[in-house]
């Protein structure tokens, strides 16, 4: 056994697949007590806040200390951060179609410098006239250039901010502080800052946590239906590769017909039955196992077929040993490398048939548990590729494919140690 | 051919019987459950109908047409009775569409988009698992990983990737459907280009997917078949590599034919996720609808529909290996 072990780890592929693995339960085991509550909290009121770190604006006013730097290029830094490129070539758009629109004004495209912010901005507030409707412009692109002139308004200015607070005793509003444009404060002054790695998703629900716990549901549902389909086809498998004849033929029936007939189907069909109240993750992991097995039953019984009159099997037969005891001791010891192995694979492919399920809109049902399928349900049910909300959906499938390319990596490196064909 | 003949009826025969058991499944597993169905169907259908009257009305056409009330072989004979004329009932969602009208509408997309996509990107992949078995060092060390991973990849998640990446940033494919939106499907230079703009994504994502897996497959097929001893043996014999290389891929190949028959359904059924991605004008597509609209007819008869096809695609897949596995043919004769 621990020789086996060793000759294990020595594969490259199995190490590497057997570390991403450990990194993930270890995040999902440490994770959760740094970070515990509800993971389904909506804690955002706004859909798909983007990563970064959250300061609250509130009580950075009530910092202890503020400081005064002067920084270079900070000016420069706050006008491009107000007129993006994006911005620029708005404006652009707009005084070409007025250069068009109105005869006397003209313009022509090379003569616009897009980083010459002053004189783009000087031409923009010159021209920019909002009553102006030009032809074949959505209202969408109309409000665009509304709204960038509202965003650009005072773009240069950098007078103080004043901040006011009302006085319950006055009942009046009172000047407590102003703030100048060289003002900076400490972050770790601020009482309240969250750190959002991933983001919220549509509900405003933190992704991260949701992440988390969503890996810790999908590998539970793995690992569940992976029992189930291994224990099945163990069963079915031993018995029919063992007992041949007439059992042989029922199970091997079944099982080549549920080789052919799409698991896909069936577990449409089930869960679809089921109905989305009684789909808890148990009851989805259940169904996935219980349509899953017949990779386990026919690798099984190809062993026991090519172990069956080994001469050790036939040994303990004409010692009297009892069915049981043999397939325990003389055939089990033999074929459970092909077990393991099966049954890593059902695990990965069980996550999948999750993921797959929950996109359809037949996962566990979606109130009280995240999934991994479930989150890649919601980000594209409310759009987030639309929105660019990248931070929605692949991180998820980055998880996916990492957890299934890791169990497929400890699965080839196991099958190079059991099987010496393959070995380079 | 006799050899063959024989073979071949064993596998009609047996597609036969797999048909028979996808229909009886398809019967059987809705009304296995425990409940009223057809109640569980109405309540998700009616949730915007009030009218008491209405709904024991559609509650009544329901338990006829289903034919609940009468025991259930009788049942089932109903069943097949309407599926052998082609009737899949009524749409709930899209009433009164009938069923087999809307997959009509829908099959060809699935087919088109399916079937060219799992042969290139298996061909692509057998390709591929060759190259690295036979090359070995760095292009296998290189490529191994990145099939690995890619096959862990699931369908819809690299549709996604491929949608945000070539359409959304990029802008080169339209973002969703089949077609340009407005325009009237008619033989025109135009729609066709159209449909070929649409096509490119959802086909890629599926060629991407299946080619991981295919190759790893054929990956270890090759290796194997190149320690056999007749590989060993004709290079004894001074015969030429390309030759023995020839020889070795041809016998790598057999189980991989095996292997697509053994996991198209999953192959299917990854794709048709991947379809909803794109919002392509399929099967999938309208599975999902289905299912968000609580139309059971409509998804009943889409998932015997795939069943349908999968096995179709098995059993066309067994026919060509008995023809191109001379084994086969020795084997009938020996019974």
């Amino acid at each position: 056994m621990k020789n086996t072990l060793k000759q294990v780890f020595r594969s490259a592929n199995f190490r590497i697949g057997f570390i991403i693995i450990v990194l993930i339960l270890l995040l999902i085991t440490i994770y959760p007590i740094f970070s515990p509550g509800n993971p389904l909290q909506m804690i955002g009121y706004d859909s798909f806040i983007p990563p970064g770190l959250y300061v609250s604006l509130y009580d950075s006013l009530d910092v202890p200390r503020i400081y005064t730097l002067r920084l270079e290029g900070a000016d420069q830094i706050r006008i491009y951060a107000k007129l993006r490129p994006t911005d620029r070539e708005l404006i652009r758009d707009w005084l070409l179609l007025y250069s068009e629109y109105n005869e006397v004004f003209e313009l022509r495209k090379e003569d616009i410098n897009l980083e010459d912010t002053e004189a783009l901005l000087g031409l923009w507030w010159t021209y920019f006239d909002p009553e102006i409707r030009f032809e074949n412009l959505t209202i969408a692109e109309r409000r665009a250039f509304a709204r960038l002139d509202t965003r650009i308004d005072g773009i240069f200015d950098l007078y103080d901010k004043y901040i006011w607070t009302y006085n319950p005793e006055t009942g009046e509003q009172e000047l407590v502080g102003s703030v100048t444009n060289l003002a900076y404060i400490n972050v770790s002054d601020v009482t309240n800052v969250r750190l959002l790695p991933l983001g919220t998703d549509n509900f405003g629900r933190d992704m991260f946590k949701q992440l988390v716990s969503a890996i810790t549901t999908s590998l539970a549902i793995g690992l569940i239906a992976g029992l189930i389909a291994t224990m099945i086809g163990l069963v079915l498998g031993l018995l029919s590769g063992y007992l041949s004849g007439f059992v042989d033929d029922v199970i091997m029936f079944f099982t080549n017909l549920f080789t052919v007939i799409p698991g896909i189907v069936l577990l449409i069909l089930i869960s679809y039955s089921i109905g989305q109240e009684q789909r808890g993750p148990a009851t989805v992991a259940i169904v996935i196992g219980l349509t899953s097995w017949v990779w386990t039953t026919r690798s099984v019984r190809a062993q026991v077929l090519s172990l069956r009159n080994r001469d050790h099997v036939n040994l303990s037969k004409l010692s009297g040993h009892s069915l049981p005891r043999i397939v325990i001791k003389d055939i089990l010891p033999y074929i459970a490398s092909y077990v393991v192995m099966a049954f890593i694979l059902q695990v990965s492919s069980a996550i999948l048939a999750e993921a797959g399920l929950s996109m359809l809109g037949l996962g566990p049902r979606t109130t009280e548990t995240a999934t991994l399928g479930l989150m890649m349900n919601w980000a594209m049910r409310y759009t987030a590729h639309l929105s660019g909300a990248w931070w929605a959906y692949y991180p998820v499938i980055l998880v996916i494919a990492l957890i299934s390319f890791a169990l497929n990596l400890i699965n080839t490196g196991l099958d190079r140690v059991f099987n010496p064909q393959l070995r380079d | 051919m006799k050899g063959y003949g024989k073979y071949f009826t064993k596998k009609i025969i047996w597609f036969f019987i797999t048909l028979v058991a996808a229909i009886i499944l398809n019967f059987a597993l809705p009304r296995l459950m425990p409940g009223d169905p057809v109640a569980m169907i109405i309540s998700r259908v009616a949730q915007n109908i009030n009218d008491p009257a209405v709904l024991r009305q559609m509650y009544e056409s329901y338990m006829q047409r289903f034919g609940l009330d009468r025991p259930v072989i009788e049942q089932f004979f109903i069943y097949v009775g309407n599926l052998l004329q082609g009737d899949l009932g009524l749409s709930f969602s899209r009433y009164p569409r009938p069923v087999s009208d809307i997959i009509a509408h829908a099959l060809p997309w699935t087919i088109g988009l399916q079937l060219p996509a799992i042969l290139v990107g298996w061909t692509l992949g057998n390709v591929l698992g060759a190259l690295a078995a036979y090359i070995r060092k760095g292009f296998d060390k290189a490529l191994m990983p990145i099939m690995l991973f890619m096959g862990g990849i699931p369908a819809f998640g690299m549709a996604i990737i491929l949608l945000t990446v070539f359409s959304l940033n990029l802008g080169l494919f339209p973002i969703a459907g089949g077609f340009e939106q407005g325009l009237i499907p008619h033989m025109s230079w135009r729609f066709v280009f159209s449909i070929i703009q649409h096509y490119h994504l959802p086909f890629w994502s599926i060629v991407l997917i299946s080619i991981g897996g295919q190759a790893i497959g054929m990956r270890s097929m090759s290796i194997y078949e190149l320690n056999a001893d007749y590989v060993k043996y004709s290079r004894y014999m001074g015969i030429k590599d390309r030759k023995i290389v020839g020889y070795v891929f041809r016998n790598a190949m057999l189980p991989q034919v095996t292997g697509l028959a053994l996991s198209i359904g999953a192959m299917v059924g990854g794709a048709l996720v991947a379809e909803i991605i794109f919002s392509y004008p399929g099967l999938g597509t309208t599975l999902l609808q289905a299912i968000r609209e609580g139309d059971y007819p409509l998804l009943s008869g889409i998932a015997l529909i795939i069943t349908v096809m999968v096995l179709l695609a098995v059993f066309i897949l067994d026919v060509i290996y008995g023809l191109i596995d001379p084994r086969v043919r020795a084997a009938q004769y020996e019974e």
